[in-house]
């Protein structure tokens, strides 16, 4: 194999850089977590090694822009995908003064959100830190290991409202830009069933008892 | 800056959102008087902490009324009692603190018109208090953890918080019920004792316990759920008791809910680029929990903090100590405000006594 370049370390997986075929490609390598039980370990590594090379294949499948898979190694539960340069979008937002873009690339991530809802696809993990702006100006999305299929309104409303609180604690005063990120996502019958559900999911994070 | 004349604040807590009734007294040292702009850390001497748990028969959760039937039983020779063990008078008294919300309705109130009563009598200033930020204050004050994150988890709260622009900001919480909740309400499947707390209970079954039943394991992003989990034990403790040990049942769903907040308060940690993390509310008490988080913390070289019986269960001091901090602020609650509220979120708070 290749020189590997480890570029982050996240909470479950080492991401480096590397070459494959001539070409960058990172490699994601999940590792096991030390205070987890042996066989909910195993069973969470494996399986979101597995749900993520799925949800990003799928994705692909119905033109929503995702790293493509280059090949799962199971044995060192790594993921190979193509390397996508460009600032996250929490970076770009940090850096932005123009807010002619920034609305344009909120409307984006709307219409993105709603296409993969659309294709039964939930993320898990929206944040501003899982998506890239690509050198063409597209959002990518990463970070699927956290994925599921589901049909449930309920799961992409918290898929929405995860993505809501990441904006609220990363990037305060930023209530427009989700507003923008949710007018471009209610554009059928589905997503407004769906933009309802998330009002009770809010309610619930706000009216919950929280006694003792 | 010039330094000032030393300040002490001398301050009384009154605890009873939920089904323990604590009495605190806190005295806060400022050898050079209060400063006027950066953090507050008086030195801490701690005067009395004082309390009484009401607990229900095995098989039954409390209700509100008896909750406060208890509180108000007991709350005269509490208080009492704190001042003796603190050997001062109502005179020393420079505020009394107590717990404006979160929790229940009635227990709340019944705590809050002692507080109300004794401030006029005595001609001392209230000072409402968010009980989810007594337990950080408390748990900051005695474990000495600087910017930890913060695991807030108890019998109505999970929650990961994390300080920033003098707020105390919501990272994760659950989706619908909370992880003491969920450990309550399966002691009681299990008809487990609820003395001295139903957590407590499972955690010595857990500790007996040894195959892992596989559970849901439901985290979204940094926010959790346990209802599912709930749901799905408590069918298979119902319905194939012979198959599953009540032992295995309550290690399976500690191994799994435990991963889960461990889990949600590494991700926070790498988000904010946190060290430490902290660990309140009565679940915080569970040694399997600190040992988790400990292990995480370490395969991160940092560091976790937690406290013990006394702190991490609801009580009186931790209400006084979060109050003296406002306090020492110019903070005060006119007895027209000194209503009760069983939604107080923790990110409502202005923490000015931080920077």
């Amino acid at each position: 194999m290749a020189e590997q370049e480890l570029i982050r370390q996240g909470a479950e997986a080492r991401v480096y850089i590397t070459t494959i075929d001539g070409k960058q490609a990172i490699a994601k390598q999940r590792f096991s977590k030390g205070y987890r039980h042996a066989e909910l370990d195993a069973k969470l590594t494996r399986g979101r090694l597995n749900q993520e090379a799925r949800s990003l294949k799928r994705c692909r499948e119905h033109g929503i822009r995702v790293p493509d898979v280059i090949r799962v190694d199971k044995d060192s539960a790594t993921l190979f995908i193509e390397f996508v340069s460009g600032p996250t979008i929490k970076e770009w937002i940090l850096a932005s003064d123009n807010e002619a873009r920034e609305k344009e690339l909120m409307a984006s991530i709307g219409q993105i959100l709603h296409t993969m809802h659309s294709f039964n696809i939930v993320h898990g993990d929206l944040t501003t830190s899982n998506m890239i702006l690509d050198s063409e100006g597209q959002v990518v999305l990463i970070d699927f290991g956290l994925s599921q299929v589901s049909f449930s309104a309920e799961d992409k409303a918290v898929d929405l409202y995860v993505l809501e609180r990441a904006f609220i604690s990363t990037h305060p005063n930023s209530e427009r830009l989700f507003a923008t990120v949710l007018e471009s996502y209610d554009s059928s019958d589905e997503a407004r069933s769906i933009l309802k559900r998330l009002e009770d999911v809010r309610q619930r994070g706000r009216k919950r008892d929280m006694s003792g | 800056m010039e330094a000032g004349a030393p300040r002490a604040i001398i301050a009384l807590g009154l605890e009873g959102s939920a089904n323990k009734l604590g009495i605190g007294i806190v005295k806060h040292v400022y050898p050079s008087g209060i400063p006027g702009d950066a953090e507050l850390s008086p030195e801490y001497v701690e005067l009395a902490n004082v309390r009484d748990t009401y607990n229900p028969p095995a098989g039954e959760g409390f209700l509100p009324r008896d909750v406060a039937a208890h509180h108000r039983s007991t709350i005269i020779t509490l208080v009492r009692q704190a001042f003796e063990e603190a050997n001062i008078s109502h005179k020393d008294l420079d505020c009394i603190c107590y717990t404006k919300g979160p929790g229940m309705g009635a227990p709340l109130q019944s705590v809050a018109l002692v507080a109300r009563t004794l401030a006029q009598v005595w001609g001392v200033p209230l000072v409402g208090v968010n009980h989810c930020v007594g337990h950080i204050e408390m748990g900051r004050a005695i474990t000495g953890a600087q910017n930890p994150v913060v695991l807030y988890v108890s019998g109505g709260n999970t929650q990961v918080i994390a300080y920033s622009q003098q707020t105390y900001r919501i990272f994760g919480e659950t989706l619908d019920i909370a992880i003491g909740n969920c450990l309550d309400r399966f002691a009681r499947v299990l008809m487990l004792p609820n003395d001295p707390s139903p957590g407590y209970n499972i955690e010595q079954y857990a500790k007996r316990g040894s195959r892992y039943i596989e559970l849901p394991y439901a985290v979204k992003g940094m926010d959790v759920s346990f209802s599912g989990i709930l749901s799905f034990i408590e069918k298979l403790a119902k319905t194939n008791p012979d198959k599953y040990s009540p032992e295995d049942l309550c290690f399976s769903l500690q191994e799994t809910m435990f991963a889960m907040l461990v889990e949600i308060t590494e991700r926070a940690m790498a988000h904010i680029g946190a060290s430490e993390v902290l660990v309140v509310g009565g679940v915080g008490c569970n040694v399997r929990l600190q040992d988790m988080m400990g292990q995480m913390a370490k395969e991160r070289s940092g560091k976790v903090f937690a406290t013990d019986m006394r702190y991490c269960i609801d009580n009186g001091i931790m209400i006084a100590q979060a109050g003296a901090l406002a306090f020492a602020r110019g903070f005060a609650t006119d007895i027209a405000d000194s209503w009760v509220t069983q939604r107080f979120r923790t990110d409502q708070v202005h923490v000015d006594w931080r920077v």
